[in-house]
């Protein structure tokens, strides 16, 4: 019973299909959009340390520093942004949120 | 009772794995967002499991140390931060099932033919990491970060920057019902402002002595 990349590419695989399914359950919850990006970025990453190991070039774990970073602002941001809303608007329904007529 | 090394990586890759998937499907349908956060706490833990037994332990502890003692502490304030209508939110979760069902399976569709035709039953020339790199994993890869990528690392550092002043100038607000410290006006006060000397009568000790005698 030998663990392969591939294992890793379906674990993957079916990590970012539950988010993207995830996303379009949540479309009205804000909070739980922005949860769903960060499990596919979890699932993103899992990929580039999976082909990091079996291709043994270290590169793909940088890679996974990088985007660690990135995610990190992007919440940092994202939530920063959802709580002056919140104090504006009162509510973090996607729905309500059509002050630009879009 | 001894185990063959990849029946214990087997064993451990399916626990952690299905923990994680259990955990992801929890996030997306958790009724409470609090319950959300926490089982995306649980998913971060097992993706770093799973990391630790491909080697990537610097990543695998950064995952840790970085979501779940960072972001997710974030993420979780806000949630109890905001007074949520968690039913006005769910109200339309039922509608959405059928939309979100066409597109995860478009996405699994996508993503099976991609790997069944390139991955599975073909045997990838898997090469092993080199031994020097794969003794110090944290060695090899702070050479990495700071010889080849010291561009995108200060990059990253320079994203950091800005996302922490994007998030406290988001976030600060002065409000007016709010007491602080002027320092200006406190080191630059003079005596002459706010102490006024009175010249009193020599009567006022005699003053209090009545005062006493009538308690």
């Amino acid at each position: 019973m030998n663990i392969t990349l591939a294992h890793y590419l379906v674990l993957g695989a079916i990590l970012f299909a539950t988010s993207v399914i995830g996303i379009f359950l949540n479309r009205k919850n804000i909070i739980v959009l922005l949860m769903a990006i960060e499990l596919m970025l979890l699932a993103v990453n899992m990929n580039f340390i999976a082909f990091s190991h079996y291709l043994g070039d270290m590169a793909g774990q940088v890679f996974v520093f990088f985007i660690l970073t990135v995610a990190a602002a992007e919440a940092a941001i994202g939530l920063a942004i959802l709580v002056v809303l919140f104090r504006k608007v009162d509510t973090i329904n996607a729905d309500d949120l059509d002050h630009l007529k879009g | 009772m001894t185990f063959d090394p990849s029946t214990l990586f087997a064993v451990f890759f399916y626990g952690f794995a299905g923990l994680l998937i259990i955990s992801a499907v929890r996030v997306i349908t958790a009724r409470n967002p609090v319950h959300a956060a926490l089982f995306l706490v649980l998913s971060f833990f097992c993706a770093s499991g799973l990391w630790m037994l491909l080697k990537a332990e610097f990543l695998s502890l950064a995952l840790i140390l970085v979501y779940v003692g960072a972001v997710m502490v974030l993420f979780l304030f806000v949630v109890m931060m905001l007074d949520l209508d968690i039913e006005h939110l769910r109200r339309d979760f039922k509608k959405f099932l059928p939309v979100a069902i066409l597109m995860g399976s478009v996405i699994v569709l996508e993503l099976s033919i991609v790997i069944i035709r390139s991955f599975i039953g073909t045997n990838a020339p898997v090469q092993p990491m080199p031994e020097e790199l794969a003794a110090n994993n944290t060695l090899a890869l702070g050479r990495l970060i700071f010889v080849d990528y010291v561009y995108g690392f200060e990059v990253a550092g320079v994203i950091l920057l800005v996302a922490i002043i994007a998030a406290v100038a988001l976030t600060l607000r002065n409000r007016k019902d709010s007491k602080s410290q002027n320092v200006h006006e406190q080191v630059n006060v003079v005596a002459a402002d706010r102490m006024r000397i009175v010249k009193m009568g020599s009567d006022m000790a005699a003053k209090q002595d009545t005062r006493a005698e009538k308690k």
